[in-house]
């Protein structure tokens, strides 16, 4: 995100502080996509994730006066997002995450077997980044696709930077080792 | 031997990542501060081992950008929802501890023949600048056209697409598929993949399913996915 874009954000969260309905509006517009699609990585369940960007854009409403500007407005979202989710998470049995989870990853597309049958690596590819753990789905997504640096994945997730740096890598060698089991061999590392 | 090189070299499997090798993910999606960006590219550079494992990092970059925008948005049922709620929440006292606030806390602080003095000072000092301004326009301008450099602004309507062209596409063959669809790149370069703009309004979720086969199947189009 650029720093113009940032700084309008601080914006928007001061006159959101001060009960301006149409800054709302317009700081809902800029980044409800992204906290829908980062609960959805975490939850899977788009029912669940569309209420949780009411929850989390509702507490952005609520706590405006007390966003200090210490870290972009956007990582400030994805933390208040990820703490709903594993909240929304915990509510739920384990054995009906389970087969959610299991489902999800059937319902997106092939399996990765399927899809190395179809020799089509970038399928394959995909589907064993949706069969990661929560944990490594979410530091994956936050570096590649929020494009969160390290001391912002840090903030977000709250471990340390180092933390950050191994998870990460722990995640790319599990799906490393996804890939090979689906009978695509790119070498580690 | 360089630590990344000791990391390509390095088969074992349970090991700690080292300190350039832990970098290389976020040096694809561009986050390293400048310092660590030249530090990795100095070891890429050196080190063919590393390369090819940043070769397969940008591969997972582009394609977890790709997982990601396919996820779709959420319906307009999550905005309902969040201004009913907002609706029913007791009036604002107007209570803020925003910087931004606190900075115009400070000015509504002063008193008025403070803020007249400030007032006329700082008007001193636009109309100095103005002047300095003035003149060196004026001294740059003899003969020359004053062209800008802008590019005219970008429209935020019309349908948007990830696109990836084949290697071997050539550029007059990408400015005539672009004319054929009525297309612009708006960014991009990004791990392979341009922003594109087609059109100037959003087409329906089925049209623009339509216009990304028809695009898939286009010759120098190596993978294409509908954007926000």
């Amino acid at each position: 995100m650029s720093a113009t874009h940032a700084t309008s954000d601080e914006v928007l969260i001061g006159r959101i502080a001060q009960g301006d309905r149409l800054a709302m509006q317009v700081l809902y517009g800029r980044h409800h996509v992204r906290v829908f699609r980062f609960s959805l990585r975490l939850v899977r369940n788009e029912s669940i994730a569309e209420d949780l960007i009411s929850e989390v854009f509702l507490d952005v409403w609520r706590q405006a006066g007390k966003f200090e500007g210490r870290s972009a407005v956007s990582t400030w979202l994805l933390a208040i997002t990820r703490f709903k989710a594993l909240s929304a998470l915990r509510k739920r049995k384990d054995a009906e995450l389970d087969d959610e989870a299991a489902a999800a990853i059937e319902d997106t597309s092939d399996n990765p077997e399927v899809s190395v049958a179809k020799k089509d690596t970038s399928n394959a590819l995909r589907n064993c980044l949706t069969a990661l753990s929560p944990e490594h789905r979410e530091i994956v997504d936050l570096v590649y696709y929020h494009e969160k640096s390290v001391e912002e994945v840090a903030e977000i997730v709250g471990i340390p930077e180092n933390t950050v740096k191994t998870r990460l890598f722990y995640a790319r060698k599990k799906l490393a080792e996804l890939l090979k089991a689906a009978g695509i061999e790119r070498g580690w590392p | 031997m360089t630590s990344a090189s000791k990391s390509a070299t390095s088969k074992q499997t349970d090991r700690e990542p080292t300190e350039i090798e832990a970098l290389l993910p976020f040096h694809a999606a561009g986050t390293l501060n400048l310092r660590d960006a030249r530090r990795v590219d100095e070891a890429l550079a050196s080190d063919p081992d590393l390369a090819r494992q940043y070769a397969v990092i940008q591969d997972e970059y582009a394609e977890t950008i790709l997982l990601n925008e396919s996820l779709g948005a959420p319906s307009s049922r999550a905005m309902q929802k969040l201004f009913a709620a907002i609706d029913a929440e007791p009036a604002r006292k107007g209570a803020s501890f925003n910087p931004v606030m606190r900075i115009a806390g400070f000015f509504s602080s002063l008193s008025p023949r403070t803020l007249a003095f400030a007032g006329v000072a700082s008007a001193l000092l636009v109309l100095l600048q103005a002047g300095v301004i003035g003149t060196v326009l004026v001294k740059d301008r003899k003969g020359g056209n004053f062209q800008t450099a802008a590019f005219p602004a970008q429209s935020t309507s019309g349908t948007f697409g990830l696109l990836r062209f084949t290697p071997d596409a050539k550029a007059d063959e990408i400015t005539q598929l672009l004319n054929t669809y009525n297309a612009s790149i708006v960014s991009g370069p990004k791990a392979g993949m341009f922003r594109v703009q087609f059109g100037d309004k959003a087409l329906s979720k089925e049209d623009a399913a339509q216009l990304m086969t028809r695009l898939q199947a286009e010759k120098i189009v190596s993978l294409v996915v509908s954007a926000d």
